[in-house]
């Protein structure tokens, strides 16, 4: 995985930052708050959701497995069928083998599908480099695009802009779009539509992500709503997909699973408007030239890890971050990363490595361990679980320097070691707790507990301890 | 070492020791539904605001005239080897038309091969009557004809009645967008307009 977004501090920080911007937390209040009610309604229809859970856990557990297997089984079945498979150990490997693809399609601009693979290698910033323009078509991401702005969710890349700031980005940067338009969200489409209509019929290569790769019979899948999925997969001549290695499910029956869990756990739908699949080439049917890069980027550091594996369970659907307290008042770009959210705090450290950056050995904190993330996760990922063994990570990784909670933990396991220490400690702590104290209260202390108490009032020690009351009794 | 020895090298010793025997998946999820099923695939379309209409099979031809003249589409596309009599006056997709000729259509009518009565959910496969798949995506207008022994229940009916290797297109309602404050708007670029007609 490329570097943490350039400047970017640490989740503390940008969060202190996030929560001023009033207009922010109102945008994602309403916005995680509609889409939690459309989610829940859906999956209270079905009678079988935990089945379909366990069902959904198993298939891609089965995957991670064996993903060796199953990755050679669709390269195999994807040749067969007339594409062409490449591997990218990294970011900068898979950038590379998409420029010289588009270069060698003699084209200097694609259309592009929304994915979160391409966002994580910065695959844009890329082909700018290398001279070739990239058309975001997704809506949020064009507005995303247009805004010159981060995607701070993974469905909803735009969720952090309300009505008015989006006219305000289509009239500064849409050519053609006049003050006439309105911020009603219909015609904010139209413009929209009207905009990358040319683009969609003229554009000679894609590029595009999927949401699923089935190894038995080599079959990619991308779900959408817009259309312009479609609209890449089908009209260009060349076809590129950039596909992490943990997207695969072992059999076409599986599907069956993961096309009713994606959608109701992301957009709160029983089906999402479109779905297609294609394998390989279809003779007089779309792209005439499909070729598929398998990306490794971090995946297998993170298989590696018995209890981080579960992250790479993950289908993107986001329903984590609707409900995740943290992330409705923080929103996504204080992360500091495309994974934002409940998420995006175990993966991204796993995938850059737990101490690749400032921001990565933040992220596993970024949580209240309310754990409402595992209780809507449609394939079970125990975030929590995963959240707490991160944290011990992170706090490992910084062992060898002399830190406040190592230094308090050796004091404690002295003073618990014996009971006349722990009862001469408690008689200490009462005394010194009504010195600091001011109504009942400690505040802001110096020192090394300036990290603990600088956010929160921590209760006085009451006067008397248990043990001198039920000695007493 | 090249990318994918490299890769498959890690994916190896990254499992090295865990129990390589396959997990079985357990399937005792819903895989079939009982009732009224053409009642509730009419319903569930409409839920997705698309118009839905019920006909018999010797009235085709005169309720697809109805709805493309309520809908005001005058120029229609449709698939080589749809039955000629459905729509008369249309422009054959043979030899294929291209993009431009697409675009300047008005609508397009089509059959397709499944449809998912729970999900509301048509599916096209490129079989008899459905043509390529550019064919339903550029034109603002979809006609759809679905018999009603096409319908099935649940999607896991729909996927054992498909073949993953053929270009599948699954149409859930019109094009759709919630992206804005996450209302719902109809039409971004594939066909605003979806009408099912439902046959039998």
């Amino acid at each position: 995985m490329t570097g943490t977004w350039l400047g970017m501090p640490p989740f503390p920080v940008a969060a202190r930052e996030a929560l001023g911007n009033e207009q922010l937390r109102t945008n994602l209040r309403k916005a995680t708050g509609t889409i939690r009610g459309k989610r829940a309604a859906v999956v209270d229809e079905r009678a079988d959701w935990e089945a379909l859970r366990v069902a959904g856990k198993e298939i891609k557990d089965r995957t991670l497995h064996n993903l060796d297997t199953y990755l050679e089984q669709l390269e195999r079945k994807v040749t067969e069928s007339g594409g062409v498979v490449h591997w990218a150990r990294d970011a900068a490997e898979a950038n590379r083998i998409v420029i010289d693809l588009v270069r060698a399609a003699e084209a200097d601009e694609v259309v592009k599908v929304k994915s979160m693979a391409t966002q994580e290698i910065e695959l844009n910033e890329a082909l700018a480099e290398a001279g070739i323009a990239a058309y975001e078509t997704d809506l949020a991401e064009l507005i995303v695009q247009l805004g010159h702005d981060r995607p701070s969710h993974i469905l909803v890349p735009a969720i952090h802009r309300n009505r008015s700031e989006i006219r305000d980005i289509f009239l500064r940067e849409m050519p053609g779009v006049t003050a006439a338009l309105t911020d009603d969200p219909a015609e904010l489409a139209a413009a929209a539509r009207a905009h990358l209509r040319r683009k969609f019929l003229t554009a000679k290569v894609a590029v595009s992500g999927a949401n699923f790769a089935v190894a038995d019979s080599g079959t990619l899948v991308v779900v959408e709503s817009e259309g312009n999925g479609r609209m890449c997969l089908t009209l260009p001549e060349v076809l590129i997909s950039v596909v992490g290695i943990e997207k695969l499910v072992p059999t076409w029956q599986d599907l069956e699973v993961m096309l009713q869990l994606l959608p109701r756990s992301s957009t709160g739908e029983r089906m999402n408007p479109y779905t297609s699949t294609w394998t390989g080439v279809t003779p007089g049917d779309g792209p005439q030239e499909f070729h598929l890069i398998l990306l490794d980027n971090g995946r297998t550091g993170a298989l590696a890890d018995d209890i981080g594996r579960q992250a790479l369970r993950c289908i993107r659907c986001s329903a984590c971050l609707n409900v995740c307290p943290v992330y409705e008042r923080t929103g996504g770009h204080a992360y500091g990363s495309v994974y934002p959210g409940p998420i995006g705090a175990i993966l991204t450290p796993q995938l850059r490595g737990v101490t690749a950056d400032e921001v990565s050995p933040t992220l596993p904190f970024a949580s209240t361990l309310c754990g409402a993330c595992y209780e809507v996760c449609p394939v079970l990922i125990d975030i929590p679980q995963a959240l707490v063994h991160l944290r011990a990570k992170a706090v490992d990784a910084k062992r060898g320097k002399p830190s406040a909670e190592r230094t308090a933990m050796r004091v404690a396991q002295w003073v618990f070691g014996s009971s006349r220490r722990l009862r001469l400690a408690q008689r200490l702590v009462s005394i010194g707790g009504r010195v600091l104290g001011r109504r009942g209260r400690i505040g802001r202390l110096p020192g090394p507990f300036k990290g603990w108490s600088g956010a929160r009032d921590t209760a006085t020690p009451p006067r008397q301890t248990f043990r001198t009351w039920w000695e007493s009794r | 070492m090249t990318a994918r020895e490299e890769i498959l090298g890690r994916i190896r010793s990254a499992l090295s020791t865990v129990d390589k025997a396959e997990i079985v998946v357990s399937r005792d999820y819903q895989q079939a539904i009982e009732g009224d099923l053409v009642g509730l695939f009419a319903e569930r379309v409409a839920d997705y605001r698309a118009a839905v209409v019920r006909t018999t099979a010797d009235t085709v031809p005169e309720a697809i005239a109805e709805q493309l003249a309520h809908f005001g589409i005058g120029s229609v596309v449709t698939p080589a080897d749809l039955p000629a009599d459905w729509v008369p006056q249309a422009v054959t997709d043979a030899p294929p038309l291209d993009v431009p000729a697409l675009d300047a259509a008005d609508g397009v009518v089509t059959a397709c091969a499944v449809g998912i009565a729970e999900t509301g959910t048509i599916v096209l496969d490129a079989g008899p009557g459905q043509s390529r798949r550019a064919l339903t995506l550029v034109p603002d207008f979809h006609l759809c004809v679905v018999r009603t022994d096409q319908i099935v229940g649940t999607v896991p009916e729909a996927i054992a009645r498909l073949d993953g290797t053929r270009p599948l297109t699954w149409i859930s309602g019109p094009s759709a967008t919630s992206d804005i404050e996450l209302n719902r708007v109809e039409g971004v670029h594939g066909p605003r307009t979806l009408v099912v007609l439902i046959v039998g």
